[in-house]
């Protein structure tokens, strides 16, 4: 009746196992009594699970981010300090729970944390930037939402029923295979993957859709900002690399569960294939969460240097040859298989040519400052701090290229050092950036930038502090992933590098200090206008948080500056002569019961419950047929009612709240007088 | 009344625009769904000559029967043309009937190919007897599952072309799950000339 499923599966065999899961029904239990306490069951439903709004499923997406970013903090905070103690002891971790909390670590991050936070910021910004009302699929987005949130619901489930994997977080076999790993970790590794992976490939193929489709009047392709266009590229990366996730974690599946030889010892099987076939989707997945950052750090450095992007095509083009680039060079993940040395070397060029349009990047990032009017708004210190760490990681990158010298540090502490310096400032620093410059956006008020720039204080502090310790000690011959170690040399090491993820640990407080104090004083911060730090780009001509709709009049553009040019040429904030019916789609409650349907069948399929993955298979299929027969999902909001709205929100209006863009005006360069023609 | 006719022309036109949207979106969905066969392919490309201990594909391949389910899915496909061009000439009695017949020879199909992985399986050619036959069954295997979705969908559309008649959503279904159809047809052909000609030679 319940497969492999017992009473063993709670964790009694440790008391840090058992105080991780009771911390999760804590904390379960507690939103469940909060949510209950302030009778918000109701609202919450209706007003949020059920919505298809991007904006609102965009807030989700973020939400999860940062609940699970605390989740898989927690486990770098204890293998830090694990290794910090391990001298020649056994430090307060049995190895194979310290094996659990490395794999979930690196799951978590990845898939729950980066994934669904680049995924929220393009949900609320990227419909706001090309002038559309929404995405074009707003119940697949919902979908999408709620197979990741399955899949983070799948890992957080395994901290209280069974194990969580131990085979890392790209699971090689065969130790991943089921002779070596026979419990459930691995099942749930694989699982949530697949889930959320399913989601992921959704979202891909939405934001192509919205980004090819559901442009305003006017917006060409090279008038679309920056954000935008990295959010194009990394949707086609989506669509082309998810699904070698999806197949290799199905043959994995298939492996474990029915006795396939995909990737065994014997039999026929190839577990370098496994290699290949993760890298295939893993080394575009490194750009598909950098390059969203990319396009927020063009936005926020151009914002607050005042000045419009220096080398916009370059950055273009920069963007989608890194995007091309990214599906040549897999191998370099295992140049250590033993391909001949050509094809290493033919791998090794290719990872090093990345760094020429990365290069390029950063060079246009720094003109565009170069004798602007910079403000030292936490988005724009995130940036900069961004500018001067990432160039590290990309040096080291540059040395991990190359096959010889990647023998000697191929899964040493140097290369976790390597791709935390990548991911770190590259992808998280961005998403900060991102998420101090459009919280005011999402919610109306601007986040308090005091706990900003001190949460960017403690990240950068503590990130130095923990990854500089880590490239020594690679050179110094410390393989990464070890539970306990025999030589003094290296403890000072790690010791410093525990004081580096305290020192983060702070700057996450300084986060979750800055969000209470800003919702604390939101009346005093608040946004009027919907463009409080006078921005270049359309998602600052809605107001704040946008209305439903978004615009009550889908904008022209002339300019890739959008907003820019309106604010100069007098057009913003001018009420149209006449609001039209809108037409708005409906909410629905299929996405969210798709998404407990996903878990149910990924959570009978860990434990080999048989019956009630066919039941959650086939309600799926009759949810999709549902939905495939309902011709009815849209409503149209009046034009009075728009009117309304809009009269409100420009009546709150005053000339003082409005950014004075006279300095900005064309001037000749003689006279220094106003060119009216060119208005 | 002016009110309600000029909200549904708004939403009329926004179903036109929206139905466009999806048929492009259902392209890069092929795409995708490309991707993952293009990887079954190539796993059973390396996989193919690691018969280990068990049968090698000349031992367990029977070009005759392969022959004969080629023969109905090309026919489905033709079938399901037939149909969408009656669905363009506002027929919707023809379009289900061809639709029936489309569901027929899939239905075939699948029975012929549940044969042949049930004879397999009973000789010892299962898929966890090498990795050969895992990569078999799986590329096969998941082409036969997307038939068999193919199948649903397909009663799904009698269904609702028989209650709702050739409205434009439906149409644009219709037209959606053609190309899906096709597209299995595309992939069929590859599984023939990768998988089993090369596998008797």
């Amino acid at each position: 009746m319940l497969g492999r499923l017992t009473i063993e599966a709670i964790p009694l065999y440790s008391w840090v196992a058992m105080g991780g899961a009771a911390v999760t029904v804590a904390g379960g239990l507690a939103v469940f009594l909060l949510i209950t306490y302030l009778r918000a069951w109701k609202v919450l439903w209706t007003d949020w699970l059920t919505s298809v709004d991007h904006k609102r499923i965009g807030i989700m997406y973020v939400v999860l981010a940062l609940v699970m970013l605390v989740r898989g903090f927690v486990d770098a905070l204890m293998m830090r300090a694990q290794q910090a103690i391990a001298l020649n002891s056994e430090g307060y971790l049995p190895p194979e729970h310290f094996e659990q909390i490395f794999s979930s670590h690196g799951t978590i991050m990845i898939f729950f944390v980066a994934m669904p936070f680049l995924t929220g910021l393009i949900n609320i910004i990227v419909p706001q930037q090309i002038g559309a009302r929404d995405v074009a699929f707003p119940f697949l987005n919902s979908v999408s939402l709620w197979l990741t949130a399955a899949g983070a619901a799948l890992v957080l489930v395994s901290l209280v029923i069974g194990k969580f994997s131990t085979a890392g977080w790209t699971g090689y076999p065969p130790y991943s295979g089921i002779e070596y790993s026979p419990g459930v970790g691995v099942d749930y590794w694989i699982w949530a993957l697949f889930v959320s992976g399913v989601g992921s490939t959704l979202s891909g193929i939405n934001f192509i859709v919205t980004i090819v489709k559901n442009r305003c009047p006017g917006m060409t392709y090279m008038r679309m900002p920056m954000f935008t266009w990295t959010t194009l590229c990394i949707s086609i990366l989506i669509a082309f690399a998810f699904p070698a996730l999806t197949v290799v974690a199905a043959q994995l599946a298939l492996d474990r569960t029915l006795g396939f030889h995909f990737f065994t010892n014997g039999d026929g099987g190839n577990m370098m294939m496994f290699a290949n076939l993760l890298w295939i989707w893993g080394h575009p997945e490194v750009y598909i969460l950098i390059l969203p950052a990319f396009g927020i750090f063009s936005e926020v450095v151009s914002t607050f240097s005042r000045k419009r992007l220096f080398g916009y095509k370059s950055l273009v083009y920069a963007t989608a040859c890194i995007a091309l680039l990214s599906f040549t060079v897999w191998l370099h993940h295992f140049f250590t298989m033993g391909s001949s040395a050509n094809v290493n070397a033919v791998f090794g060029i290719a990872t090093m040519i990345i760094a020429v349009p990365t290069g390029v990047k950063i060079f246009d990032w720094m003109f565009t400052m170069y004798r602007g009017r910079i403000e030292f708004h936490p988005s724009m210190v995130f940036t900069i701090g961004f500018m001067v760490t990432f160039v590290i990681g990309g040096v080291t990158g540059v040395l991990l290229a190359l096959p010889p010298a990647d023998y000697l540090m191929h899964n040493s502490t140097f290369l976790v050092a390597h791709f935390h310096n990548m991911l770190i400032p590259g992808a998280l620093f961005g998403y900060f950036a991102g998420l101090n410059y459009w919280f005011p956006k999402a919610f109306g008020f601007k986040l308090d930038a005091k706990w900003g720039i001190r949460s960017f204080w403690f990240w950068i502090v503590g990130f130095y502090l923990a990854f500089m310790p880590l490239y020594v000690l690679g050179f110094m011959g410390m393989s990464r992933r070890m539970e306990h170690y025999a030589d003094p040399n290296w403890q000072p090491y790690l010791i410093v590098a525990f004081l580096g993820a305290v020192c983060v640990l702070c700057g996450i407080a300084c986060i979750a200090i800055q969000l209470y104090v800003s919702a604390k004083t939101w009346g005093s911060s608040r946004d009027v206008t919907g463009d409080p730090w006078n921005g270049r780009t359309l998602e600052w001509a809605t107001s704040s948080p946008p209305a439903e709709y978004n615009f009550a009049v889908l904008p022209e553009v002339s300019d890739i500056d959008a907003f820019h040019d309106m604010k100069i040429k007098g057009t913003a904030y001018r009420a149209p002569h006449q609001y039209e019916d809108i037409v708005m789609p409906k909410k629905s409650a299929l996405g969210p019961i798709l998404g407990a349907l996903a878990f149910g069948l990924g959570f009978a399929m860990v434990w080999y419950i048989w019956w009630l993955a066919a039941l959650c298979f086939a309600l799926c299929l009759v949810c999709v047929g549902i939905r495939a027969s309902d011709d009815n999902t849209d409503y149209v909001i009046p034009a009075g009612e728009v009117a309304r709205q809009e009269n409100e929100r420009l009546a709150r209006l005053t000339p003082a709240d409005m950014h004075d863009m006279r300095d900005f005006l064309p001037r000749g360069a003689a006279s220094g007088s106003v060119l009216q023609g060119r208005v | 009344m002016a009110d309600t006719s000029l909200a549904s022309n708004v939403l009329e036109h926004e179903e036109r625009q929206s139905l466009e949207s999806r048929e492009f979106g259902f392209w890069i969905y092929l795409m995708t769904d490309a991707v993952i066969f293009a990887l079954l392919f190539a796993t059973y490309v390396v996989l193919s000559q690691n018969s280990a201990a068990g049968p090698t594909s000349k031992e367990v391949f029977d070009l005759r029967h392969t022959a004969g389910e080629t023969v109905l899915l090309l026919l489905s496909s033709l079938t399901f043309g037939i149909a969408t061009i009656s669905m363009v000439a506002g027929k919707g009695g023809r379009v289900v009937q061809w639709l029936f017949v489309t569901l027929l020879l899939g239905l075939g199909f699948l029975a012929m190919e549940l044969i042949e992985f049930r004879g397999m399986i009973q000789e010892g050619a299962g898929p966890d007897v090498s990795g050969f036959l895992s990569a078999f069954f799986t590329l096969v295997g998941t082409h036969g599952l997307h038939v068999a979705f193919g199948v649903i969908g397909i009663c799904v559309m009698i269904g609702q072309v028989l209650v709702k008649g050739l409205t434009l959503p439906v149409r644009s279904r219709l037209v959606r799950l053609g190309l899906f159809w096709h597209f299995l047809d595309i992939v069929w052909i590859g599984i023939f000339s990768v998988v089993y000609l090369p596998g008797v030679m």
